[in-house]
């Protein structure tokens, strides 16, 4: 039976083939069959996680929290230097000029991403705005969440700093960024569950190389990443703390 | 700022839980919390600083060498109740979340209004400290806890 290995469904849709290089780049290192398995909703890879159906899963800070604490994942490595932010947008002709300004009542575009959900709900805690006082709509994509703010069906919306970033110039310049979030300690993370912990070391120690091999630093770049870096059991449960200080 | 600052200066005597106490400077004038950030510290079980982010240091008016070590109730203002932080600690020491409204003193005399959860960090079964997060509170929440407070002091 080969090992599951599968991504948080929030990752950059230009960067799935990479995660299909990385996965074999996985299995010729470690010398083992391994599966890689995408999901398109959190919902559906939860469940699968839930079954004991994963064994490695490079993971959003939230769902980390859930598989440390009740399904005994490890974390291995982290990808240096890049952080989960979230930031709060309004459309460019908006009256909003700050998050103080928006009212009761405000229509909310946002994702399943639960993260930058998580962060964006705070940072309209200034308004005295919570999921009671706000009509929210999910959208599948950032891309859905832009076009629902340009065509007027959203005052305010959720984004990855990162997913706004990346949208193009003449739909960024249609918005505008209230609020940016700048906690930089959450973010994503390569977790190994129970059954594939007896081969953490070679793991940690291949990760934490893999930049310096020239197949290695390819299948990086394709990802979207520039290295891994290890990742201590205190790293892990200080940013699972972190988060839990957010769901409350 | 609030608008109800007058900006006035004053010196005032903090009593401390543990029965020290300081002479503080209060300057009344507010310090606004930066959009998007969390203030973020650890201590250990018995309340002295192990881990401040450079939220905590910006905010706090400290050094980073000032507050590692220090006994968290560095940043205590003297408008805030002493029965406010026994509810913290009590519950925290049961081993529950808390989530409150705090005014904190800065090393300048100024102050600045948090939204604090404090969690216990449990490590293999032991309680080993308490991770401490702030965030920007609202307006109303603010003015709500000064009234509530007033009445408890």
């Amino acid at each position: 039976m080969p090992f599951n290995f599968t991504v948080s469904p929030d990752f950059a849709p230009d960067h799935m083939s990479g995660w299909f290089y990385f996965n074999t780049w996985l299995q010729r290192n470690l010398g083992t069959d391994i599966h890689l398995e995408l999901f398109d909703s959190f919902d559906e890879q939860r469940e699968q996680i839930r079954a004991g159906k994963i064994d490695l899963i490079y993971a959003n800070p939230y769902d980390a929290s859930m598989l440390v604490r009740e399904q005994g994942f490890k974390a291995v490595a982290r990808p240096a230097g890049t952080r989960d932010e979230a930031v709060v947008v309004v459309p460019a002709n908006s009256s909003v000029e700050s998050v103080e300004d928006l009212m009761a009542g405000s229509r909310l575009a946002t994702t399943a991403d639960p993260d930058v959900h998580t962060i964006g709900m705070i940072m309209l805690e200034p308004a005295d705005l919570d999921s009671s006082n706000i009509s929210q709509r999910e959208y599948d994509t950032y891309i859905l969440v832009a076009k629902a703010l340009l065509r007027g069906e959203a005052d305010v919306g959720f984004f990855l700093k990162q997913g706004f970033d990346e949208l193009s110039d003449l739909i960024k310049g249609q918005m505008r960024v209230l609020v940016s979030s700048q906690i930089s300690v959450v973010h994503h993370a390569l977790l190994v569950g129970p059954s594939l912990q007896d081969r953490f070391d070679d793991l940690s120690r291949m990760l934490v190389d893999m930049h310096t091999d020239e197949k290695g630093a390819g299948v990086l770049e394709s990802m979207g990443l520039s290295r891994w870096e290890a990742m201590s059991v205190e790293q892990t449960e200080f940013m699972i703390d972190l988060i839990d200080t957010l769901t409350i | 700022m609030s608008e109800k600052d007058t900006g006035s200066v004053r010196e005032e005597l903090i009593k401390y839980f543990d029965g020290s106490e300081r002479v503080a400077e209060i300057v009344d004038e507010e310090v606004p919390f930066p959009d998007g950030k969390l203030i973020v510290s650890r201590t250990n079980t018995k309340g002295i600083i192990t881990h401040v982010n450079q939220a905590f240091v910006d905010m706090s008016a400290y050094s980073r060498d000032e507050l590692i070590g220090a006994n968290h109730n560095i940043l205590r203002h003297p408008d805030m109740p002493a029965v406010a932080f026994k509810g913290l600690w009590d519950t925290i020491e049961g081993g529950e979340k808390w989530q409150g409204y705090v005014k904190n003193l800065r090393k300048d005399g100024r102050y600045y209004w948090v939204k604090a959860t404090v969690i216990p960090n449990v490590r293999e079964g032991k309680l080993v400290g308490y991770t401490s997060v702030r965030r920007k509170p609202s307006r109303s929440k603010i003015a709500e806890s000064e009234a509530l407070y007033v009445t408890l002091k």
